[in-house]
């Protein structure tokens, strides 16, 4: 009896512990009253908020709060749109240099079918740490080789990759470059002229196969296994977007013309060198997803501040411009690369853009995720000022509907490390 | 012999441009002296590459160059209390301990990366040894004084010696992993540093004696042993590499043993946890604004790291260990303010007076104040401000950086034959921290 009696005690204290520890999203109708609403879209408007069944139901003024409704004052507060970083690898690898917790690079130059929503972990701690930043849906993309795998679109919210995506996948492929590499690239500029000519004579070679297997498969003719074409095959048919990572600006005018030729619904990601090309880019019309904005100048040559600049450049220029980290644990600093491409030259408005309805329109999720409009998934955040700011405070966020709590490893840390108990 | 003289001319062209102290009045701007306040719409003479006057009204005579700041804001020059820039070599990862090797004999003025720094309002940095070694190198404090095409000229003359040391992960997998020699481990790691200590201090016991006249056999000199020795004495300030709590603990103890009291922790990722250890023992740490998670002895760690140490009263400093960071080190510090709300003047501090004290220069640069060096950067918004645009960089009275005037491309040596530009891999996915350049070079040749 007593062992029965612990054994609830035990049960109990456990409960209550976890209790303690965890804070769970939750799900369910909220008010947000009296913010300045950055709709993105539609102008600054102040007013409020109604979060019910997962979507934003309703903005404007003087909104009624539903029986079920928790009303959140968010007066003198500001909501924008959940930030959007089409290029990380969130959920794909949690310590770099630990080779094993790397799930971003198979083997191989040729492995479209690879996908990371297959191997995006949901309780990777970088996730809460990235989104209480604002940042609630990502692209997380495979990296290496020429066709690298499949990218998936995922909201940083969700206990299975299914309950994460987001609705966009699209193949990663590496244009090939024709730049020396960096300091340790000693090869003459024969060779590596020699070497690019390799590379794009093999993607040419594979893009003949993928055509040609495209047109087998229509006539029911395909009958071996071949996953590689298989997975090409939809972006030969134009169903599927090709996200081609290209940065110098030699390699992006290629690049272009390739798109051209081969009439593939791309985007052009990196773009470190756009600034070079911007009217090019611009009258092509392909779309750009480029960062990180925090990063060396592609050369020694180049101004001190080509990165910070390029954004505003290629967007004054007629570019669609979406601006990501490129990165895996501070993707949480996607405003930070936004901040910096708005003062050098882009503007606050425009930058923002970029990190929201742009990025959701290059994706084709503009009806779900990228503004603050009725009927869009309630992705959003409530902040004290302009998230560009470092200082500035998140206060509240939701994810698809969902109340996230703000915490993270680092929060946690700093609540039990700040005034350490016992101390000396 | 034309060549000889030209050669002559050069160096003493060249000596004279780094002995270049300027004579600058700043008008008119918010200053963010950084230890006195901040005084609005004022003025900072410079006299010689020396702050002469902080005031309103100021006036100055004919040789002096006004700049006008209304609007704009002015503080001292940033220090970098870890940075790999203007070196060409970081790392002689071949022993566990090479106390008797020093990156002052491989400094690069020529390193567009200082230019890149000026460019981001920093004016002096801590040219730090690699952590490939438990006991790296020495280490250089440089002023940017970029435009000098010789190395003499970055030294900032009169700083402490310092030097590296690096626990953990880099010096066990360099010797560990990579040549099965000990450190393999943490415990393996203290034993090479207290081995070094025990016979630096029979080193010192030895020259006593001699010296003496107690033996009359002179001991051998060893410059290793007697760089160690120099450590004890005092004379030398140990910036360690370090990540986790334990192995800060264990130096921390391991000093107390040797009674050496000049100690700063670089890196330090977990030093929130050990944060009244530090304090009470007085050392400093120097940390990432944000970084984490690219090696598993980082996983463990907050951006909060910063504002912890600093509310328990540890010396603290952001730096960047990056050629990319160092760029913007006025943001990596006002992170501190979204991530434990830090004051201005506490979140300033850590790019200025603080690296300041960790370095030994504090008397001389960190904070705007009569009688110390003029290096000063002038901001378009308050430097903590993500709009914040650096317009002018001075060292020493002397313009170093110029937004309106530069010219795009600052690179002091261009190589006529280059054809194929040298296209940088962007620095995305740092599986390092940039300690150990030139130590994966030396693996992949295996």
């Amino acid at each position: 009896m007593n062992k029965y009696i612990n054994l609830v005690i035990a049960i109990f204290l456990g409960f209550s512990i976890q209790a303690q520890q965890v804070t769970k999203s939750v799900f369910g109708t909220f008010l947000l009253k009296g913010a300045t609403i950055h709709t993105v879209t539609k102008g600054n408007i102040v007013g409020d908020v109604l979060i019910e069944n997962g979507k934003i139901k309703n903005v404007g003024s003087n909104i009624s709060a539903p029986a079920a409704a928790t009303v959140i004052d968010c007066a003198g507060k500001h909501i924008y749109p959940g930030l959007i970083d089409a290029g990380t690898k969130v959920g794909l690898s949690e310590v770099s240099s630990v080779s094993l917790t790397n799930d971003f690079s198979e083997i191989g130059n040729l492995t479209p079918q690879v996908q990371a929503l297959t191997a995006v972990n949901p309780n990777s701690a970088i996730i809460p740490v990235t989104r209480v930043n604002g940042v609630t849906t990502v692209i997380a993309a495979p990296s290496g080789g020429l066709f690298c795998g499949t990218a998936a679109l995922i909201s940083l919210i969700g206990y299975t990759p299914d309950q994460m995506y987001a609705g966009f996948k699209g193949i990663v492929m590496n244009y090939p470059s024709s730049g020396r590499r960096g300091r340790f690239d000693r090869r003459t500029d024969e060779d590596i002229k020699k070497d690019a000519d390799k590379a794009l004579k093999n993607l040419n070679d594979i893009w003949e196969k993928a055509i040609e297997y495209t047109k087998m498969n229509s006539t029911k003719a395909v009958t071996t296994f071949n996953p590689e074409m298989a997975a090409l095959m939809p972006v030969v048919e134009g169903k599927m977007t090709l996200m081609i990572e290209v940065n110098g600006k030699d390699d992006i005018k290629a690049a272009l013309a390739w798109i051209k030729e081969k009439k593939v619904k791309a985007i052009l990601t990196g773009v470190t060198e756009g600034y070079k090309v911007a009217k090019e880019i611009a009258e092509s019309g392909v779309p750009v997803i480029t960062g990180p904005i925090l990063s060396v100048p592609s050369s020694s040559a180049a101004a001190y501040d080509a990165s910070y600049t390029n954004p505003g450049i290629m967007q004054k220029a007629g570019v669609k411009v979406s601006i990501r980290t490129d990165d895996t644990e501070n993707v949480r600093n996607l405003p930070f690369n936004a901040g910096f491409a708005a003062a050098y030259g882009m503007g606050t408005e425009e930058a923002l853009k970029a990190v929201t309805i742009n990025t959701a329109e290059i994706l084709g999720v503009s009806d779900k995720y990228g503004s603050i409009e009725t009927g869009k998934m309630a992705s959003l955040f409530v902040s004290d000022g302009d998230p560009f700011e470092t200082k500035t405070q998140i206060s509240h966020l939701f994810i698809n509907g969902w109340n996230v709590p703000m915490e993270s490893r680092h929060t946690l840390l700093y609540n039990e490390f700040l005034k350490r108990s016992p101390g000396l | 012999m034309k060549i000889n003289i030209f050669i002559f001319l050069l160096l003493v062209g060249t000596v004279l441009t780094a002995q270049d102290k300027g004579n600058i009045l700043i008008k008119n701007g918010t200053v963010l002296t950084v230890t006195k306040g901040t005084l609005q719409n004022t003025d900072v003479l410079v006299i010689d590459g020396k702050i002469s006057k902080i005031g309103k009204g100021l006036k100055a005579g004919n040789d002096v160059k006004v700049i006008d700041a209304t609007d704009q804001f002015v503080m001292p020059g940033i220090i970098d209390a870890h940075s790999h820039i203007a070196l060409d070599a970081i790392n002689e990862a071949t022993d566990p301990s090479t106390a008797h090797v020093w990156v002052g004999d491989a400094l690069d003025p020529l390193d567009v990366g200082i230019y890149r720094a000026l460019a981001g309002g920093v004016t002096a940095s801590h040219a730090m040894h690699g952590s490939a070694n438990v006991i790296g190198g020495q280490c250089e404090t440089i002023k940017h004084r970029y435009g000098t095409l010789d190395p003499e000229d970055l030294r900032m003359v009169g700083a402490p010696r310092t030097i590296k040391f690096a626990l953990g992960e880099n010096p066990m997998r360099v010797h560990g992993e990579g040549n099965n020699i000990v450190p393999a481990t943490r415990m393996g790691v203290e034993q090479v540093i207290r081995r070094s200590f025990t016979e630096a201090r029979q080193y010192i016991k030895d020259w006593d004696e001699y010296n003496s006249g107690k033996t009359k056999v002179p001991p051998k000199y060893d410059l290793k042993t007697e760089t160690v020795a120099d450590i004890l004495k005092g004379d030398i300030i140990i910036h360690c590499h370090s990540y986790r709590a334990d192995e800060i603990l264990m130096l921390m103890n391991v000093c107390k043993d040797f009674g050496v009291k000049k100690l700063c922790f670089q890196h330090t990722n977990e030093g929130f946890k050990v944060a009244p250890e530090l304090a009470a023992f007085g050392a400093g740490a120097s940390v990432f604004a944000d970084w984490w998670a690219y090696k598993f002895e980082v996983y463990y760690s907050t951006a909060y790291n910063a504002a912890i140490l600093t509310k328990n009263g540890v010396t603290t400093s952001i730096n960047s260990d990056s050629g990319e960071l160092i760029r913007h080190l006025y943001h990596e510090a006002a992170k501190t303010q979204r991530y434990g709300g830090l004051s201005d003047e506490e979140a300033l501090s850590l790019i200025t007076i603080n690296p300041a004290k960790q370095l030994g220069i504090d008397s001389r640069v960190g904070s705007l104040e009569v009688g110390k060096e003029a290096d000063i950067a002038i901001f378009s918004h308050h430097p903590l401000s993500i709009y914040a645009i650096p317009q002018l960089t001075i060292v020493d009275g002397i313009i170093r950086f110029d937004l309106k005037n530069d010219k795009k491309d600052m690179r002091l040596d261009i190589d006529p034959e280059e054809k194929i530009t040298i296209f940088y891999e962007q620095n995305r996915h740092h599986e390092n921290d940039g300690c150990m350049r030139d130590a994966f070079e030396l693996f992949e040749k295996k």
